[in-house]
């Protein structure tokens, strides 16, 4: 009962031999070994899944690995390049955007579509745009900080200051 | 020291190569999937597991039944009570494993999971811990002989004839009836292991997402001795860890099923539990039902408190508790407030529920009593009609008087409580605050103003009293320099997001001068790492940093004999300033730490053991009090009962602070982990024992959109007895935000005579208790 499917991972194309029912993100993990990508729930809520579908997040443990056939997948493994990391990965890291890193690929994913929508958003416009991922670390003053922080920069102007407001 | 120093581990995380258990891959590795009763109290009549065998990859379904045949269908439990690991005949709550199924992949094991038919007789059962303890409730552990009731044990400290005599004679008394409810940690990572089980060298290897992995290591083999599973034979590698909170500190009967059946098939075995799966069965926290009451003088003079406790531990005492204290540490529950008399009790009930009790982000149930002192605090103030701030004031323990003996036996280390309110009430404005609230609530509009000043008790723990299953609560460092003068440092603990490569590189390199970039931190192998029992209830700085500081110095002290030979000088000449030692008056005449390493290796004195490594097991003489003053300011909708946080600043005080922004995202973290049960967590049970929010669909683990935009700061008070002056931070901001929220809330409501709601305080709960005092 076994499918032939095509898709391309962060450019590289795969045609793999997949059941019908097998999800989208198992095929990334355990087939393709990326594993980047997380699972965290079976309820399609907490995000840590999240891959762009030829350009969209979607939660890709509520896609079936056939739905993406002849399409073009990108995960946290292909942000960065030769030039160096995503402006997304720098603010995280820069922002102390994570703790156990568990939510920050899908997070990242998220972001980066985020942003492709609204290259300047307010603190508003970010918690509502990252509301499909949870994270249990970080209590999320960072991750806005650290999306601020990437739009930015990939506006090119003047990253805000990193240091801790901590008074 | 001080510097926020940007993390060492994110690079693997931002690109996705961070290292968790679920990312294990092994050649012929099986999968494991469990099945799970759907009742909460109920006789196995019968398991059949002849459909699911039919499955194509299925190769085995394991009962109580096959591990009763080794003996390996009951474990201990952190607080020597029992747990099953597969039940031979009774389930005893909702969830509760079952059988387990193995197959070749996952899908295959889930599908076998839903084939296994199991036939169940279901009784009525326990759930309401108050009725538990009815002379005519049905008795649970019927496997414990000679048990006649569902009571676990009692347990009291304070004066109980000084406070009865206190509590009839005092001018005011209050007394609120509060539950603290049963939480889960719902880290994002779910629990799972990978264990494999080498035949030929009658070796496990034990991947698992465990906060503690030496004392996994010791339990194994305490467990699993008698089938050759000796601790020599036992290697635990804890991974990355998608967070733990305490919920990845209890041995789950999936690890321990993985490990027999690895190490009957001779194959790699993986189990990973899903989100459903970890909310309705691993370990739960908190749950405690509390009566507090405080007594005091009219004009405002705390004179003493009263806590009787009811703790649900569900139907095992699977609590991590270290052992002498079935509590954990409540009895700091008399608070940041100078006063000598207290009577605290508590007893412990079996239920048809699953078993927990874990310290989530708390020194073992810190939180039920910080909640317990704030809100009865707050009580008070209202009864007598002050202003809460100014009453904390009038009562916190004065800076001079630390180290402080607390009437239940603690000594606070050191702490200046007036500074952090004063600092606290600055940053949010408290008197502006205070006016604006009289303004609306002359116009009808309700806006409430919390606080809590909260102490805390961490870094367990002392060797005199703490330990967990008889092993001493020390922690661990051992650093060893490399000829060119980088290090690797390796520890018992255990980081699960906390930064540890960062900090205790920091801590290192301010003591021995080597730059923190060449500081190599490791943890989680127990082949390699010095022994230790872990992270958790904020112990990783207060211990191993500890020890990592003490280590550095002890390799310090052989640095200067190298340079004093190196120098030809007496060691009292030399003179250290990080990173070389010179001689007094002389500094152009100096050794670099790299250069007296590199002698260590190529020219060390005769007679002096050749090398640059230092371990150090640290046994603190006390347990850290760091605290905090927070203040929360809501505004409540009349008509829907809806809240909004308007502020929330938190002012910590961990002593001296190792990377400030570490710290404060700490704090973040925690403060999002404790605006949850105040606002929005609850596992919720319905009479018959179901769970009826056991998923991420309908248990509400606040997004960015309900956690506010925290604000942070700090005062520092060192810990005078911590080699570095530091306390512990992670779960102080869990511990100590609650009640200040819940204060913030009632104190909105106040006008209309509300003096107490239970915490998740949801918009329903406000609308009902506005509507129930007359509100329309
Ligand atoms: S794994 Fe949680 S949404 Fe996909
Ligand atoms: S960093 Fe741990 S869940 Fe987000």
């Amino acid at each position: 009962m076994k499918k032939q499917i095509t898709i391309s991972v962060n450019g590289e194309k795969h045609t793999l031999e997949v059941e019908p029912r097998e999800l989208l993100v198992h095929v990334i993990r355990e087939k393709l070994r990326l594993t980047g990508t997380h699972i965290g729930c079976d309820t399609t809520s907490c995000g840590a899944c999240t891959v762009l579908l030829n350009g969209k997040s979607i939660k890709s443990c509520t896609v079936l690995a056939i739905q993406a056939d002849g399409k073009e997948v990108s995960t946290v493994e292909g942000l960065a390049t030769a030039e160096g990391l995503h402006p997304l990965q720098e603010g995280f890291k820069e922002n102390h955007g994570l703790h156990c890193g568990f939510c920050t690929p899908g997070m990242l994913m998220r972001a980066v579509e985020l942003l492709e929508h609204n290259d300047n958003p307010t603190e508003e416009e970010i918690r509502w745009g990252i509301a499909g991922n949870l994270c249990r670390c970080t209590g999320y003053n960072n991750i806005v900080k650290a999306i601020q922080y990437a739009s930015a920069k990939m506006r090119g102007e003047e990253t805000p200051s990193t240091e801790p407001e901590f008074v | 020291m001080g510097h926020s120093l940007k993390r060492k581990e994110d690079a693997r995380f931002i690109q996705g190569k961070g290292h968790y258990v679920d990312d294990i891959q092994l050649p012929g590795m099986l999968h494991m999937d469990i099945v799970r009763s759907p009742y909460a109290y109920a006789k196995i009549k019968s398991i059949n597991a002849e459909e699911a065998l039919k499955i194509p990859g299925v190769i085995a379904v394991v009962t109580g039944k096959d591990l009763e045949k080794y003996n390996l269908h009951w474990m201990p439990t952190l607080m020597s009570d029992t747990q099953m690991v597969l039940p031979t005949d009774t389930v005893m709550y909702q969830a509760q494993e079952v059988a387990a199924v193995i197959a070749t992949d996952r899908y295959a094991a889930r599908d076998g999971k839903e084939a296994v038919m199991v036939e169940y007789e279901p009784m009525k059962p326990v759930i309401d811990p108050y009725k538990s303890l009815d002379p005519d409730a049905p008795v649970l552990r019927t496997d414990k002989e000679g048990k006649k009731d569902n009571h676990i044990w009692h347990w009291e400290v304070g004066d109980k004839e000084a406070t009865e005599k206190l509590f009839n004679e005092a001018e005011v008394v209050v007394k609120e009836q509060m539950h603290i409810p049963r939480i889960h940690v719902s880290s994002i990572e779910t629990c799972g292991c990978v264990a494999d089980y080498d035949k030929i060298n009658n070796h496990l290897t034990m991947y698992m997402t465990t906060q503690a992995p030496h004392a996994i290591r010791t339990v194994i083999a305490l467990v699993a001795g008698h089938v050759g599973l000796t601790e020599e034979k036992v290697r635990v590698v804890s991974p990355d860890i998608g967070g733990g909170f305490g919920g990845k500190v209890p041995v789950y009967p999936g690890y321990v099923i993985a490990i027999a059946v690895s190490f009957l098939v001779g194959k790699p075995v993986k189990w990973v539990e899903d989100r459903s799966e970890n909310l309705q069965a691993d370990s739960f926290a908190r749950d405690y039902h509390i009566t507090a009451e405080m007594a005091g003088t009219k004009d405002g003079k705390i004179l003493g408190t009263r806590f009787k406790i009811l703790a649900d531990h569900g139907y095992t005492d699977a609590a991590a508790n270290p052992s002498k204290f079935p509590t954990g540490m409540f009895s700091i529950g008399t608070g940041s407030y100078d006063y000598q008399t207290t009577f605290m009790e508590a007893d412990a009930v079996y239920t048809n529920k699953p078993p927990g009790g874990v310290a989530y982000r708390c020194s073992f149930r810190v939180t039920e009593a910080v909640h317990a002192i704030e809100r009865i605090t707050d009580r008070f103030a209202l009864e007598i009609g002050k202003d809460p701030a100014q009453l904390r004031m009038e009562n916190f323990i004065k800076k001079e008087d630390f180290p402080w003996k607390s009437p239940t036996g603690w000594e606070y280390d050191s702490g200046d409580y007036h500074a952090g309110l004063k600092k606290a009430m600055e940053v949010v404005g408290y008197d502006e605050l205070r006016k604006e609230q009289a303004e609306k609530r002359k116009r009808g509009e309700l806006m409430g103003i919390g606080i809590s000043t909260f102490t805390e008790i961490v870094g367990a723990g002392p060797s005199k009293d703490f330990d967990i299953l008889g092993i001493k609560m020390f922690d661990s460092a051992e650093i060893r320099v490399h000829p060119t003068g980088k290090a690797i440092a390796r520890f018992g603990t255990k980081s699960q997001g906390q930064g540890h490569e960062t900090t205790y590189a920091q801590i290192i390199a301010e003591e021995l001068g080597i730059p923190a970039e060449h500081i190599q931190v490791e943890e989680g192998d127990t082949d390699t790492a010095p022994y230790g029992l872990g992270t958790y209830a904020s112990r990783s700085t207060p211990t191993a940093g500890a020890a990592a500081a003490v280590a550095a110095r002890k390799l310090r002290d052989k640095a200067r004999k190298i340079a004093a030979y190196l120098l030809e000088v007496s060691e009292d000449d030399l003179e250290w300033e990080p990173g070389k030692f010179f001689v007094k008056g002389a500094p152009e005449k100096s050794k670099t730490i790299q250069e007296i390493v590199f002698a260590a290796y190529t020219n060390h004195p005769q007679g002096m053991e050749a090398g640059f490594e230092a371990t150090h097991y640290y046994d603190p003489p006390n347990l850290t009090f760091p605290s905090g003053a927070y203040i929360c300011v809501v505004d409540v909708d009349k008509d829907t009962g809806e809240i909004k946080v308007r502020r929330f600043v938190a002012i910590d005080d961990c002593g001296n602070i190792i990377n400030p922004m570490i710290v404060q995202g700490q704090v973040h973290g925690g403060l999002t982990q404790g605006i949850a049960p105040a606002m929005y967590e609850e596992l919720v049970y319905d009479e018959d024992g179901n769970i009826l929010n056991g998923t991420f669909m309908d248990y509400l683990v606040p997004t960015a959109v309900e956690s506010p935009s925290w604000e942070t700061g700090h005062t520092v008070t060192p810990s005078p007895h911590h080699p570095i002056g530091a306390k512990g931070v992670g779960e102080s901001p869990t511990v100590g935000a609650p009640p200040a929220i819940a204060n913030a809330i009632v104190d909105a409501l106040a006008p209309y005579g509300i003096t107490h709601l239970d915490i998740p305080i949801t918009p329903y709960k406000v609308w009902k208790a506005l509507r129930e005092k007359g509100a329309n």
